[in-house]
């Protein structure tokens, strides 16, 4: 963790409530990415940032430190994610994503190699969006943010080997959308 | 060992060979379409982590909202605890008042028995 954001983690964990406001500012695109990348749709990313930094607010007095800030949070935006699908499950029909602009922060390479990976990372995203939320939610947090199974079962609300499972579907998924071995191409193209 | 049995496995393994027993190791090394789909699988990985550093922009105004929403909560929490305090303090008025009453009331009739007595 960046001293600076360290720094402010102490002050806020003191009760200190404009660290925590500055805490918001600098890792808000973070947890909105996350937000969306487990909701898929912006209006629903939105509600889970506000519910995710109020939750952090009432209860950054019992973290503990051990783990990091940024891991931390995003338990807690998995968490609201995931009740925020159920909501949606219960209360609406699945709606549209709109193409959210990304912003590139990757460092420059040669042109050729950068319009690659610009175009897999398109079609990654496209495919992680036309993923069940069950399945996206798993491979999103595990292979994504590096969170531990333990910890997405967890926050998820599920068994740590239905976790497991539920990876291994979404990544044998993507693959098969993205690389089709001889084939495959016909089911992927049906998916 | 089929490949259709090692599908699964190298789904889990995730491009990683040390997480597969040596009998699917050893069928990859002669598995051309094994050899392939692992390839695959650490390709997707790897592109699973780049979008960690691919940040969203948020629409404008999402920080101001949650700052909103942190204050209203903390004027809440304020409220409260000045609401708190003020019944903390009726509680124990009334409690004192209760308290000074019956002492006197004890006083009266003690002071009463006795005058009857004498």
């Amino acid at each position: 963790m960046p001293d600076e954001l360290a720094q402010l983690v102490a002050a806020a964990r003191g009760g200190d409530r404009a660290a925590f406001e500055e805490l918001v500012r600098a890792t808000s695109a973070e947890t909105y990415t996350l937000a969306f990348r487990l909701v898929g749709n912006e209006e629903d990313a939105r509600d889970v940032v506000q519910e995710t930094y109020l939750r952090a607010y009432k209860g950054i007095g019992k973290f503990r430190g051990d783990a990091q800030f940024s891991t931390w949070l995003y338990r807690i935006t998995a968490n609201c994610a995931a009740t925020q699908l159920g909501r949606r499950k219960r209360h609406r029909h699945e709606d549209l994503a709109d193409d959210a602009p990304l912003a590139d922060t990757s460092p420059d390479r040669d042109p050729l190699a950068r319009a690659e990976a610009e175009s897999l990372r398109e079609r990654l995203t496209e495919a992680l969006e036309d993923l069940p939320p069950r399945l996206r939610s798993v491979i999103v947090l595990r292979d994504v943010y590096d969170l531990p199974h333990e910890a997405i079962a967890a926050e998820l609300g599920i068994s740590e080997s239905a976790a497991k499972v539920r990876l291994h579907r979404a990544r044998r998924r993507l693959r098969e959308r993205l690389f089709p071995l001889p084939g495959e191409e016909a089911e992927a193209h049906a998916m | 060992m089929q490949c259709e049995q090692l599908t699964d496995l190298l789904a889990a393994a995730g491009g990683e060979t040390q997480m597969l027993d040596p009998e699917g190791r050893g069928h990859i090394e002669g598995c051309l379409r094994c050899q392939a789909e692992l390839a695959q699988y650490r390709k997707l990985l790897k592109a699973l982590q780049t979008l960690r550093t691919d940040l969203l922009t948020p629409a404008p105004g999402l920080v101001t909202d949650v700052l909103l929403r942190l204050e209203q909560r903390g004027e809440r929490k304020a409220v409260k605890s000045i609401l708190q305090g003020r019944k903390a303090a009726y509680v124990t008025g009334i409690a004192a008042a209760s308290l000074a009453a019956g002492g006197a009331a004890a006083i009266v009739y003690s002071r009463r028995k006795f005058r009857v007595a004498g």
